[in-house]
């Protein structure tokens, strides 16, 4: 594959990882976090925020580990236990840095970072990333292109709930239950994009 | 068999690795060079090395800032002023500020860590807090769930404290309880007797520390207090006081009741004490020798509902009734409450309902 190509090719994931295959709303990945903390915008723009950072850096560094350490030495099996301690060590020292050099980013992003570490949508990226036998370049466009696409769920839901303080919901939906409803009804909107790259 | 050794090297080399780069990135970011922190417009001046949280430093130069969670930020106790280098306030902390505080500056220490020089206030009387090492002298009981712990102050030897106020009392870890708490507690004890402590406490079912109190602490044993803390006392007016206290909110009376008895104070007083049954109430002999020494003080015990082997001819039903009942203008009084959260704010409602302006009600909640 021409460098160009890869190029197209990591555009189209990437775009694809927002609209198509939206790793929350096609995928059910990083649920938790999805339905407790999307109460208000501000703090769901901080995690998702937080999310397309660390979800970006932790695929490419786990492409990197995975091909260049474990595929050499036919360890492929180990990848799991391998990307959790990646994934936890880069949190830790993407919080020591912010933490230092920039407390007003640490005050919006900071917080959340712990509360990622553990996210499955986090490992769920980069697992998929070996599934689908991406290359260097494409995995950074899926891995920007995944966590885009859970912000932008995440914020979307943040903007219908911060409505629905406001509107009259059945006593037994409030809360989680009118959440899920509300992310069933996303991800059928979002199956409307899946013709668009075929 | 030799894939699982390169298996284990490998992974066990990783994580090495990782754990390496951030023990270096520690060592190097982590550090944030001296700080200064500047209190109460340079009373005091701590020189560090930054870091911690504010609340930490504070603690370990011996400045007692009240606080009931251990720096977790559940409290919203260890409230300080900070006039500079505080940064902005964090998510964590609004809940506890109101508007009027962040306006002022006002913070959680536990929140705030240490980057820069601070230049910071904490109440005037915060200063004075020490911790003091004391010997638990006697425990007497008072009541089936209410005891008298009488502690002999060690080193320093004294304390001065205005009557009314509270210590904080250290709670070891004891099998059942694997963290230090503090926990506070009224001072119950004569002011004239500088060396000596008492604290009245009643045991709350599964507290983490009534029942060590209650089921470890020892006579002769030793034990860590600190403080004096608090603005609860005896106002300056000489306006007739109403006292409303339940259960062992008794504790800061005890020692108002002494100051006034050596100040040879003839304020009227009128102290409505209250009970669930009569087995509730404590220290009725002392507050009748109290009857007997000041020149115009009542006592007036008040029991919701005796139990059916208890002999009562005293008030019967809560004392925010008795209260109503005995006055129907309370313009001219001053009200001293203290008790449980419940009982204060009922307390509350009914001597504003009788015309106590709001600036003149005093209280202690005990949570």
């Amino acid at each position: 594959m021409s460098l160009s190509q890869e190029l197209q090719t990591a555009l189209v994931v990437c775009f694809s990882a927002v609209f198509t295959q939206n790793i929350l709303l096609t995928l059910f990945l990083g649920m938790c976090p999805f339905t407790s903390v999307s109460r208000e915008v501000r703090t769901a723009l901080g995690l998702g925020g937080a999310v397309v950072f660390v979800m970006t850096c932790t695929v490419v560094l786990n492409w990197m580990a995975y091909h260049w350490l474990l595929v050499k030495l036919d360890l492929e099996f180990f990848r799991f236990v391998l990307f959790i301690v990646i994934i936890a060590a880069f949190v830790q020292f993407v919080e020591m840095v912010i933490d230092r050099y920039s407390p007003r980013l640490y005050q919006n992003l900071g917080i959340f970072l712990p509360l990622i570490t553990v996210n499955c949508a986090i490992l769920g990226a980069s697992l998929f990333m070996v599934i689908r036998d991406y290359t260097l370049l494409v995995s950074l466009g899926w891995g920007f292109g995944a966590g885009v696409g859970w912000l932008l769920a995440i914020l979307a839901m943040a903007g219908i709930r911060q409505r629905l303080d406001e509107s009259r919901v059945p006593v037994g939906l409030r809360g989680p239950g009118i959440t899920l409803i509300i992310a069933g009804l996303m991800a059928l909107a979002f199956i409307g994009f899946s013709g668009v790259l075929g | 068999m030799g894939q699982a050794v390169l298996a284990v090297l490998a992974v066990s080399g990783v994580a090495t690795m990782l754990a390496l780069i951030l023990v270096v990135a520690e060592r190097f970011i982590a550090r944030y060079g001296s700080c200064t922190i500047d209190i109460n417009q340079g009373t005091r001046r701590i020189t560090l090395e930054g870091g911690k949280s504010l609340l930490n430093v504070l603690t370990e130069e011996k400045l007692f800032i009240p606080s009931a969670c251990g720096g977790r930020g559940t409290c919203g106790y260890c409230k300080v002023t900070i006039r500079e280098g505080g940064g902005p306030v964090l998510p964590t902390e609004t809940p506890f500020l109101t508007a009027d505080e962040q306006k002022q500056g006002v913070r959680l220490s536990c929140q705030v860590k240490v980057r820069n020089d601070l230049v910071i206030e904490i109440p005037e009387e915060l200063l004075s807090v020490r911790e003091y090492t004391a010997v638990c002298d006697k425990i007497e009981d008072l009541t089936y769930d209410m005891k008298r712990f009488i502690l002999r102050l060690q080193e320093p030897d004294h304390i001065d404290y205005v009557p009314g106020q509270y210590v904080q009392l250290l709670c070891p870890p004891y099998p059942g309880s694997d963290e230090e708490v503090y926990r506070a507690y009224s001072i119950a004890s004569d002011p004239a007797e500088t060396g000596r402590v008492d604290l009245i406490i009643r045991r709350v079912p599964n507290g983490i520390c009534t029942t060590w109190c209650f089921e470890h602490l020892q006579e002769g044993q030793a034990v860590r207090i600190n403080g004096p803390y608090g603005e609860f006392r005896l106002s300056d007016n000489p306006a007739p006081a109403l006292f409303i206290a339940g259960g062992s909110g008794m504790a800061p009376f005890v020692s108002i009741l002494h100051q006034m008895e050596h100040a040879h104070d003839t304020r009227p007083v009128r102290y409505f004490y209250g009970g669930n049954q009569v087995r509730d109430l404590c220290l009725l002999d002392e507050m009748k020798r109290f009857e007997e020494h000041l020149k115009d003080f009542t006592f007036i015990p008040v029991v919701a509902e005796p139990g059916p082997e208890e002999s009562w001819d005293g008030r019967r039903g809560l004392v925010t009734e008795a209260v109503s009942e005995e006055f129907d203008n309370l313009a001219d009084y001053e009200a001293y409450l203290c008790g449980s959260p419940g009982m204060i704010d009922a307390a509350i409602k009914i001597v504003k309902s009788l015309g106590i302006d709001k600036a003149r009600i005093y209280y202690d909640k005990f949570a």
